[in-house]
């Protein structure tokens, strides 16, 4: 059957087979700069104008309709203006660092994507500590808003990065602890073991009460870690103007405006790889009919799905309820959300121990 | 008590977070609701609100006669005075002098729509229209003269 395995594989051999393993690997890292370069752009197009329309009709408006049919070239104008648009560098600011924040922002995006599974075996580089890896890679993130920030000399966005900075360091402990439950179920950090693991149904269906408790958690903070309304305060367009990308303009604003939205797909994509199984086609139990059905469905397919629903449901969040301030957000965090998951852990660990799960 | 009011608050927000995912979820489902006109390609088809104020217009019917008399009452009604009104003295057959409006002017760029010389109007000389497309190049232009030339106030309006 069909597959990205296949196409990897026979790639990989060949280009062995062609060349010494010193070039062949150059080659392969080349190529896949070239994907994750390209599945950026892709995003930041695709992204952009789901958030449009998505957040249009649930106003009872039209979105953008008038460049292409539906608006579908909305997105790749915008672009376009951004590359031809100034970029301008006020005076009085850090150039160094106010150079250097958008960079940072999107390299760390870009390196969290190392571990992630695709498909079946359509994976950069299967670490044995790969949802530690990437817990840790992406709350680097909140350096380059902080550069921002403080480079840019400007008040409002020294405000914006240091709320930004306070509520991603509170978002990741719940971020972490609902992923610990995954793994604490599965008893492995990798990611192809976690996903391996979900083959006789996803850790939702399968981890039943921590699960579900985990997901909801796990949503929220993944809301809260990508600034996105309603934990927008690091932008707080009527408070701060734009937050930390205040001074930005052209192409360096565009950066930021792709970190961000690759970083919703990202937070998505582990939600998905956790709790609703990665590639893995929806399965219940082991080896029978309704599972062979499931698996005509390509990986891939199953991956973006399950990405672009949970990317759906952050959108509908944004769209739907008000900006929290800034006592209500760490209120939330530090009241609610981790005493909730620390209980949940430990019925987690209770369950996993004692194997009551499915 | 202390933890049976704190889950309490934590469903009691599901719930009401769960009321507002449904109504956006409800408006996400049914493009049928989306309100947008999109003006300048339905403007042939554009209904405007019966209750829209776009301009103060004074109907003439077809003996070019309107109904003003020229009482003043709607200048005096008007907070910022967008509208001025000249009188003249027709000579009735009888041969008495008869107060009459020579030029209804209204400051359309002044004007805010408040409605109010509609209101103080007497014999209803003046409506509000629907008409909202005012731009042009001209300032000068905004301002207007409502009366038509050679027209004259109907007969029985005092």
């Amino acid at each position: 059957m069909w597959s990205l395995e296949n196409i990897t594989k026979s790639v990989d051999s060949w280009l062995n087979l062609q060349f010494s393993p010193t070039i062949a690997f150059l080659i392969e890292a080349v190529i896949i700069m070239v994907l994750v370069i390209g599945l950026f752009a892709f995003l930041g197009l695709v992204l952009v104008f789901m958030e449009r329309k998505v957040s249009s009709f649930m106003q009872i408006r039209l979105g953008p309709n008038r460049v292409g049919p539906m608006g579908i070239f909305q997105t790749a104008a915008d672009t376009l203006k951004l590359i031809v648009k100034e970029g301008f560098t006020p005076n009085n600011v850090d150039k160094f660092l106010f150079n250097l924040a958008p960079f940072i922002v999107m390299v760390v995006a870009m390196v969290v994507l190392a571990p992630f599974a695709f498909s079946k075996g359509f994976q950069i580089w299967d670490v044995n500590v790969g949802i530690f890896f990437i817990t840790a890679v992406s709350s680097l993130g909140v350096i380059g808003i902080l550069t921002a920030g403080w480079s840019s000399n400007n008040k409002y966005s020294l405000l914006g990065a240091m709320r930004s900075g306070a509520q991603i360091v509170s978002y990741e402990l719940s971020a972490g602890l609902t992923i610990l439950v995954i793994v604490m179920l599965t008893g492995s950090l990798r990611i192809s073991d976690i996903i391996n693991a979900q083959a006789d149904g996803w850790w939702i269906f399968k981890g039943h009460i921590p699960a579900i408790i985990a997901f909801v958690i796990y949503i929220i903070a993944a809301t809260a870690e990508t600034n996105r309304a309603p934990f927008d305060m690091a932008e707080a367009e009527s408070e701060l103007t734009a937050g930390f990308h205040t001074e930005y303009s052209g192409m360096k604003f565009a950066l930021f405006f792709l970190a961000e939205y690759a970083n919703v797909f990202i937070v998505c994509a582990i939600g998905a790889t956790l709790f609703l199984g990665g590639w893995m086609p929806l399965h219940f139990g082991e080896n029978n009919w309704f599972n062979s059905i499931m698996d005509y469905i390509p990986g891939i397919v199953w991956f973006f799905g399950k990405t672009f629903f949970l990317i759906f449901v952050i959108m509908w969040f944004r769209w739907t309820f008000p900006r929290l301030r800034i006592d209500q957000l760490l209120n939330l965090e530090w009241k609610y959300l981790l005493p909730i998951s620390l209980f949940n852990l430990l019925l987690a660990t209770v369950i996993a121990i004692a194997g009551w799960h499915f | 008590m202390f933890v049976t009011q704190y889950i309490k608050d934590v469903f009691g927000a599901i719930k009401s977070l769960g009321i507002g995912m449904r109504r956006t979820l409800w408006y996400f489902v049914r493009p049928k609701e989306i309100i947008t006109q999109q003006y300048p390609d339905n403007k042939d088809t554009l209904v405007l609100a019966e209750r829209f104020r776009g301009e103060v217009v004074m109907p003439h019917d077809e003996n070019n006669e309107h109904a003003c008399t020229g009482c003043t009452a709607c200048e005096l009604a008007c907070p910022n005075g967008s509208i001025k009104i000249v009188t003249k003295f027709d000579i009735t057959p009888e041969g008495k002098r008869k107060k009459a409006i020579d030029q209804f002017v209204y400051r359309l760029d002044m004007c805010t729509m408040c409605n109010m010389c509609v209101v103080a109007c007497p014999s209803d000389a003046i409506i509000m229209a629907n008409d909202f497309e005012h731009s042009v190049y001209d300032r000068t232009k905004l301002t207007k003269i409502l009366n038509k030339p050679g027209s004259k106030v109907r007969d029985g309006i005092e």
